[in-house]
């Protein structure tokens, strides 16, 4: 087991390093760039360009730029800000808790209600039920996010006016029912593609297992059928489900652009659009490396729960 | 056989009376069993016999109330003491259920729930009926693992299902079904998934286990081999009627029905009798296989306890044309390996395969695809191994046409060789799952024949046929290989199929072979004591008779 998670986390190593080598490299290498901005300030002259390039550090070659960028990030200095200044660690930190809070919200909530349905749908195929809820999966899933943001704007906020359209709360008002009254369309409306997404996997993991033997011998022993369903069937599908879900870790951190970009919400995925827009590099790849690890760490994590839930992974 | 005393007429366990249960609409019959009846007598075994869709398992699964929910009973009674299971609550059938019948499946591979200990499998029978405490569940778990002979119930106790044998996987869903001891256990083709020697000791197991509870059994099979070893009275099935029952001696002895008959006859027997041929042999070997070996390493290289299962030992043989070479061994004896050694769907790792005087062992794939279409494989599975996607003449001539035949020649010779394996020609446009499982096995003879090869190697190539398909098909490849010449490997774990259509037969065990010889030899005087355990497991010889 030791000599696994040695092995795991030498290659996750490896591939941090090529990820944030590729990443340095095609930020680099387009046209544009942080100088860019300073070019259009009226009576900018190339000498104080180069002065500003100097000061900044970005008049070394590339390879060296890169060097020193990993060489900090090592020790704790994601560097800083081009746009305000300030640490690139405490910039993602402030974004981070907004995500969280938005993705680990309606994540829960799909897991749940994506996990019900998929079950339910399973255990009575081509029911009304199975069509209806496999028809709307194919709704949510073809509609873009957008749409249904907006379409609830109109709806909640403008026409029924219940609730608000858009940003975490209300400046002056840090209430936790206040917090909760902007959370839910957001909230909802992310969940729709992931209750879709969800259901139609949990659906497919059930329909696997409920055909096979053990859950034969399992009613001939005389179970509850309740029991057949959640010991047998179910801890059976769950298997594949917990892959699925490590593989979500890094959306709940790294926030759902759209969504977030819709609703105005100060989250990971408003902040890695509006770096982009400022040419803010610093942050930009102090974002890509934080989804970098999550991608890893989520499937870290979801390798060792499978281990621990099947016992015929645990030998190898 | 039981020696039950005539006068003493022994009650019903279950007495089944009328009995119809309905096909889905669209299906090749309207009922799946129509209008049966019989009674299971308390403390005896009853077997229920027939081939693949005879309704053998649906009458099982109607007596457990678990009959799949698009089938369903139409008419009759199934009685178990006071109750009419065909009317009772699905509350008043789950209580009887592991209380008062049980039942045992076929595969026991995939009967254990993977992620459940053996010990919380066997306690969650005892869990469901509301007996006992933990404790008590607990000890009686241990004793049941005791009981149907399993070493160290301890340890048993606490392993997961993928950790034991087949014969052990068995042996646990024995206990399950002893648990709360029911007075009816029934056993839906326990045996057929097991090698001849675990199947011996499963029967063993049942019948002492039977003898001593006093339990009644229902004992479903395809084999007549196996009936003769277990059964008091046979129900005989075809086509979801009851074509013949009485005792197993009378009908075992004194068949009425053809269908029976034919069932009998089909019977695969040791034959101890070597093949004749007409003309002399001494032509120069097809294949020479010279001190073959292969081994399997798993675990990781980086963190030691690497585990190395040597599949193939120094296997040597040869085998002319026109002859027919057995390789016989159970499950992980190495005799698939083996088999992919010839073909090279894998590479061995020392030894030398002469093929036509080349030694093709230590070729690259380059090198072996002229020589490929020479030597050509039957599949175990016609289900899994015909492509169901493809016609059955592009399955025939995809290959011919890709070593480079001219696409209407290639279409010409399939339409012959179908007709020659016993199917028509307008089989060529047709798809896969229009056939049955022996139809499928003719298809896949014919593929292989596609290419004139000089070797057929067939593994496990009638094992999951019913025996009367089973004999036609061992009579078919017999035809082809008279009028070919074609050498052939028949690789079995049946050592009566093999005693039929071999030349000669090697026996494997732990990828060593430890006997080779005429079946002659290997019948009526073996020369190893592994030959002699696997002879005398063989089921039913009694009725070779």
């Amino acid at each position: 087991m030791a000599g696994y998670l040695l092995n795991r986390l030498w290659q996750s190593v490896v591939l941090l390093v090529i990820v944030s080598i590729i990443g340095f490299a095609v930020l680099n290498l387009t046209p544009g760039g942080p100088l860019s901005q300073f070019a259009l300030t009226p009576g900018m002259t190339q000498e104080a360009m180069d002065r500003i390039a100097e000061q900044m550090g970005l008049n070394r070659p590339l390879p060296v730029q890169y060097l020193d960028w990993g060489w900090r990030l090592l020790q704790g200095d994601w560097g800083t800000s081009y746009r305000d200044g300030q640490p690139v660690l405490d910039v993602i930190g402030r974004h981070i808790t907004a995500t969280l809070l938005l993705m680990g919200t309606s994540t829960a909530f799909s897991i749940a209600i994506g996990t019900w349905i998929g079950i339910h749908g399973a255990t009575r195929p081509y029911s009304i039920f199975d069509y209806s809820v496999t028809i709307g999966a194919m709704v949510a899933l073809s509609i873009p996010t957008f749409w249904f943001g907006l379409v609830g704007i109109y709806i909640f906020t403008l026409e029924l006016g219940w609730l608000p359209a858009g940003n975490m709360y209300t400046i002056g008002d840090g209430s936790f029912l206040n917090y909760l009254h902007h959370l839910i369309m957001p909230s909802l409306v992310l969940s729709l593609v992931n209750v879709a997404v969800w259901s139609r996997y949990m659906r497919t993991a059930t329909l696997d297992v409920i055909n096979q033997e053990f859950v034969k011998t399992a009613r001939a022993k005389g179970l509850t059928e309740r029991r057949v369903l959640m010991k047998h069937v179910v801890g059976n599908a769950m298997v594949p489900m917990i892959t699925l879900a490590g593989m979500q870790l890094p959306s709940i951190l790294g926030g759902a652009l759209v969504t977030e970009t819709v609703f105005t919400w100060p989250g990971m995925g408003r902040l890695f659009l509006d770096s982009l827009g400022y040419s803010d590099y610093p942050v930009v790849m102090g974002l890509l490396m934080v989804s970098a690890i999550l991608v890893l760490l989520g499937s870290l994590i979801a390798d060792l729960l499978v281990a621990l839930v099947d016992p015929r992974i645990r030998v190898g | 056989m039981a020696n039950h005393d005539p006068i003493a007429a022994p009650v019903s366990a279950l007495t089944v009376r009328n009995l119809t249960i309905d096909l889905p609409k669209g299906m090749e019959r309207k009922h799946a069993v129509s209008d049966i009846s019989f009674d299971l007598k308390t403390g005896q075994i009853l077997c229920i016999i027939g081939e693949s869709g005879s309704g053998k398992s649906v009458t099982a699964n109607a007596v457990m109330g678990l009959l799949p929910s698009a089938i369903s009973i139409s008419g009759g009674s199934i009685r178990c003491g006071d109750v009419d299971l065909t009317d009772a609550s699905p509350e008043v059938l789950r209580d009887l259920r592991g209380r008062v019948v049980s039942m045992i499946f076929q595969d026991p591979l995939s009967a254990l729930n993977p992620l459940m200990t053996v010990g919380d499998q066997i306690d969650e029978v005892m869990f469901a009926h509301g007996e006992g405490t933990r404790e008590d569940r607990r000890a009686r778990s241990l004793a049941l693992l005791t009981e149907v002979g399993l070493p160290d119930p301890e340890l048993m106790y606490h392993q997961y299902p993928f950790r034991l044998s087949g014969g052990q996987r068995q042996r646990v869903m024995i206990a399950m079904a002893l648990a709360l001891e029911p007075a009816i256990l029934i056993a839906d083709e326990p045996t057929t998934a097991l090698d001849v020697t675990t199947q011996a000791q499963i029967l063993d197991l049942i019948r002492d286990i039977q003898r001593r509870k006093g339990m009644s059994v229902m004992f479903i099979t395809h084999d007549f081999g196996v009936v003769a070893e277990i059964a008091d009275s046979v129900i005989v099935m075809e086509q979801g009627v009851i074509v013949e029952q009485g005792s197993a001696e009378q009908v075992l002895r004194n068949a009425q029905h053809p269908y029976t008959k034919r069932l009998i006859a089909a019977v695969p027997h040791l034959s101890d009798n070597d093949r004749t041929h007409d003309e002399v042999a001494g032509s120069a070997p097809v294949i020479e296989v010279d001190d073959l070996r292969k081994e399997y390493r798993s675990g990781s290289i980086f963190f030691g306890k690497e585990r190395v299962v040597k599949a193939v030992q120094g296997a040597s043989f040869a085998l002319q044309p026109g002859r027919t070479l057995g390789i016989v061994g159970e499950s992980g004896s190495g005799k698939s390996s083996l088999g992919r050694l010839l073909v090279k769907l894998m590479d061995s790792d020392g030894g030398r395969i002469l093929f036509d005087g080349q030694d093709i062992a230590p070729m690259k794939e380059a090198q072996f695809r002229s020589i490929r279409p020479k030597i050509q494989m039957i599949f175990q599975d016609p289900f899994a191994s015909l492509n169901p996607r493809s016609t059955i003449g592009r399955i025939l001539t995809a290959g011919p046409v890709a070593h480079g035949m001219a696409p209407a020649k290639a279409s010409q010779q399939a339409r012959a060789l179908l007709e020659h394996v016993g199917l028509d020609g307008g089989a060529f446009d047709r798809y896969p799952h229009e056939f049955s499982g022996g139809q499928r096995q003719r298809i896949g003879i014919a593929r292989a024949l596609m290419f004139k090869p000089k070797l057929l190697v067939a593994d496990e190539a009638v094992s999951a046929l019913d025996v009367s398909i089973q004999a036609q098909i061992l009579e078919l490849l017999n035809d082809i290989q008279r009028e070919t010449g074609v050498a052939m490997i028949f690789i079995t774990h049946d050592l009566r199929v093999a005693s039929q259509i071999c030349d000669e037969i090697l026996v494997m065990q732990r990828g060593v072979i430890v006997e080779h010889g005429p079946p002659s030899q290997i019948f009526r005087n073996p020369q190893s004591d592994y030959t002699r355990e696997l002879v005398a497991a063989i089921p039913g010889e009694r009725i070779a008779a």
